[in-house]
C-alpha cells in the first residue's frame, strides 16, 4: 500500500470550484488547486499585501519572487492559514481550495494545514529522533501499525532514505542543515498532504545542499503542488513553471509598505518578456 | 625617526600602552576586595556547617531517624514524626502545585493574547512570588482553615506551603516555556496538529526537565519554612507519624522539630539533637538542589 502511495502521490479528487464573484476569472476546472481572489492580509493597522487575486496550478511549482518585505511570505502563509497564529492578523478576500474557501467560517485551520503542507526557511526538525520527527504526523491522524512504512516512504521521496537508514533512532539534530530541510520535507510528506508551501527553503543551505532541495522539488511535483517563496531569482527561474512578482508599494504620505501582486505569468515569460516593467527590472537586477 | 633605530621606536610603542599610574592602584585592591567578600560569605557558611557538624553528627544514626522524639532522655530522641511531616508536606504540596502551576503557566505561555488583563496577571504573579512566605500562612488561615473548614490540618499546611510557591513555579515553567522554540511549534501546527498536541506532544516534553527544575528548587525553599505551616497550625507531634493520605490530621515538620528541640534547656536537645536534625535538613534541601541540577544539565536541550 505505501509502495503505490509513495508513486502515485495524492490525487484528491477535486470538488466543483465554487463560483467566483463577477469580473474575475472565471475558474476553468480541476487544474487549479488555488484561486486567490482579492487577498488583502493585515497586521494590526498594517496593511502587509493587498489584493492579491491568481491562480495556481495543480502539479506546478509556483514560485513568489519579490524584493525583502513585499510580503511574499505572508502571501504564502495565507495559503494554510498559518497566519492565524500571529495576533493581529485580518484576511479578507477568498482563497479557494478545491473550490472552498479556506477562510469561511466553518473551516477548521487545522483541517486546513492537514492538506497544505509547509516547509520554513531554517531547518526546524523537532528535537527527536529521525523517525519520531516523520512518524510524528502520521501519529497525529491515528497511524499506528504502519508507521515504519509511511516513515520509509517519506524518506525515501525526500531523496534522504539512503543516508539515514541505518540511524532511524538518532537525534535529528545530529544532521547537517541540507538533510535537516529534506527532513522537514519528508515530515511534511508523511501526512499526504496535497499542496506543499516552501518559505525559502534552501535560503539557510549551501549551494550544494540548494541543488539537492531543488532537484527534489523537480520529482515532487509530479505528485504535490508546490509554492515556493524565494528571494533568489535564479532558483525560481530553474525550478518554477509559474513565477509570481510581488513588490512592495510605499504611501507617500503615511510610509506603509504593502505588498501588490505585480505580475503572474509562465516563469519563461516573467524573465524573458515580462510586461510589466518593474518586473523587467526586478528579474534583470536593476531594482531590489 | 628612522627605520635604523628599532630600540627607540620600540620603547616609544611601550611608553605609549602603558597603564596609566594609578590604574594598578585601583584595581588591584578592587580584586581583592571582591574576593573578600566572596571568602566571607563562604567562611561563614562553613563556620555554621562545621558548627553543626560537630555538634550533631555524632547524633547521627538510623535510630534517630527511626525513633519518636523522647522528651526525657535525649539519647532516646528522635525526628520521626518531623521527618514523616515533612516528607508528606512535599508530596502534598507538589502533588497540588505542580499541575495547578504549570497549568498557569501553559496557559499564559500557549494560550493567553497579550492584552492588558494578561499583562496585569503576569504583572501580579512575579509580584506574588516575594511576598513574606507567613502572609501566605495568614491566608491560608483564613481561607482554608475557617472558612472552608479544613482545620488545622496537613492539608491545609500543604495548601500554606502550595500558595507559597505557585508563583515560583509559574515563574519557572513559563520560562522553560519560553526557551522552546517558536520554530517547533510552528512546525508541529504546520502538520495539523492542533493547539492541544503542541503543546501535549512538543513543547510540555521539551520544556519539562526545565520545569521540573523550577518546582524541585520551589519545593527545596518550601521545605525549610516553618512560619506559614506554624500559621495553620503544625504541631510538634511526640507520638504520630503523618502519611501523605491523612489530610486532615495534624501534622508535624522536621524545622518544627528542630525549633523544639530548641526550646528544650538540656544540652543534648538544645544542641545535639538539634544540629543532627539541622544536618538531616540540610541533607535533604542540598540532594533535592542536587537532582534539579542534575536534570537541567542531563535533559537540557540545545537547538
Amino acid at each position: 500500500m505505501q509502495q503505490s502511495r509513495a508513486e502515485t502521490g495524492t490525487p484528491i479528487p477535486a470538488p466543483a470550484p465554487a463560483a467566483a464573484p463577477a469580473g474575475e476569472p472565471a475558474p476553468t476546472g480541476a487544474t487549479e488547486i488555488f484561486q486567490l481572489r482579492g487577498l488583502t492580509c493585515r497586521y494590526g493597522g498594517f496593511t502587509a499585501v493587498r489584493d492579491i487575486s491568481l491562480d495556481i496550478q495543480r502539479n506546478e511549482i509556483t514560485a513568489i519572487i519579490g524584493p525583502s518585505g513585499c510580503g511574499k511570505s505572508t502571501l504564502l502563509r495565507c495559503l494554510n492559514r498559518m497566519n492565524d497564529l500571529v495576533e493581529g492578523t485580518r484576511v479578507t478576500g477568498e482563497v479557494i481550495y478545491n473550490g472552498e474557501d479556506i477562510y469561511a467560517p466553518h473551516i477548521d485551520p487545522v483541517e486546513v494545514r492537514r492538506r497544505i503542507g509547509m516547509v520554513f526557511q531554517e531547518p526546524n526538525p523537532f528535537p527527536k529522533s529521525i523517525y519520531d520527527n516523520v512518524a510524528f504526523g502520521p501519529k497525529l491522524e491515528g497511524h499506528r501499525s504502519d508507521l515504519d512504512d509511511i516513515v520509509e516512504s517519506s524518506l525515501r521521496q525526500a531523496a534522504l532514505w539512503d543516508e539515514v537508514k541505518g540511524k532511524l533512532k538518532q537525534s535529528a539534530l545530529s544532521l547537517s542543515g541540507g538533510q535537516q530541510q529534506r527532513l522537514c520535507i519528508a515530515r511534511a510528506l508523511a501526512v499526504e498532504p496535497d499542496v506543499i508551501l516552501m518559505d525559502e527553503p534552501a535560503s539557510a543551505l549551501d549551494p550544494i545542499a540548494t541543488l539537492r532541495i531543488e532537484d527534489l522539488m523537480e520529482e515532487l511535483k509530479r505528485s504535490y503542488s508546490i509554492v515556493i517563496v524565494t528571494h533568489n531569482m535564479q532558483q525560481a527561474a530553474r525550478i518554477s513553471d509559474k513565477t509570481a512578482f510581488v513588490t512592495v508599494r510605499v504611501e507617500n504620505e503615511t510610509d506603509e509598505r504593502t505588498g501588490e501582486l505585480v505580475e503572474f505569468d509562465d516563469t519563461t515569460r516573467i524573465f524573458t518578456a515580462a510586461a510589466d516593467q518593474r518586473t523587467e527590472d526586478y528579474v534583470t537586477g536593476r531594482f531590489g | 625617526m628612522g627605520l635604523g633605530t628599532p630600540e627607540k621606536s620600540a620603547q616609544q610603542v611601550t611608553s605609549d600602552m602603558a597603564a596609566p599610574r594609578g590604574r594598578a592602584l585601583i584595581e588591584r585592591p578592587f580584586q581583592w576586595a571582591l574576593l573578600g567578600a566572596t571568602l566571607l560569605a563562604l567562611a561563614l557558611l562553613a563556620a555554621l556547617l562545621a558548627d553543626v557538624l560537630i555538634d550533631g553528627a555524632g547524633r547521627l544514626s538510623w535510630d534517630f531517624f527511626t525513633d519518636y522524639s523522647d522528651s526525657l532522655d535525649p539519647a532516646e530522641t528522635g525526628i520521626r514524626t518531623g521527618l514523616t511531616g515533612t516528607m508528606s508536606l512535599m508530596v502534598l504540596t507538589a502533588a497540588i502545585s505542580f499541575p495547578i502551576g504549570v497549568g498557569a503557566a501553559v496557559y499564559l505561555e500557549e494560550y493567553a493574547s497579550d492584552n492588558r488583563f494578561t499583562r496585569l496577571l503576569q504583572l501580579n504573579i512575579a509580584n506574588l512570588a516575594g511576598v513574606p512566605s507567613v502572609v501566605y500562612g495568614l491566608l491560608t488561615l483564613s481561607a482554608f482553615v475557617y472558612v472552608l473548614g479544613f482545620g488545622r490540618s496537613l492539608l491545609a499546611g500543604a495548601m500554606a506551603l502550595s500558595l507559597l510557591i505557585l508563583p515560583i513555579i509559574i515563574v519557572a515553567s513559563r520560562e522553560a516555556l519560553r526557551a522552546v522554540p517558536q520554530s517547533i511549534r510552528n512546525g508541529a501546527l504546520a502538520l495539523g496538529a492542533t493547539p492541544l498536541q503542541v503543546t501535549s506532544r512538543q513543547v510540555l516534553p521539551i520544556a519539562l526537565p526545565g520545569i521540573l527544575t523550577g518546582t524541585i528548587l520551589a519545593l527545596s525553599r518550601a521545605i525549610g519554612e516553618s512560619a506559614p505551616i506554624l500559621v495553620v497550625g503544625a504541631v510538634f507531634s511526640r507520638r504520630a507519624d503523618t502519611w501523605p493520605w491523612e489530610l486532615f490530621e495534624p501534622f508535624g515538620a522536621l524545622p518544627i522539630q528542630i525549633f523544639n528541640f530548641v526550646r528544650q534547656p538540656e544540652p543534648g536537645f538544645q544542641i545535639e539533637a538539634a544540629s543532627a536534625g539541622i544536618l538531616v535538613l540540610l541533607a535533604l534541601l542540598l540532594t533535592m538542589n542536587a537532582v534539579a541540577i542534575f536534570l537541567r544539565n542531563r535533559y537540557q536541550k540545545r537547538f
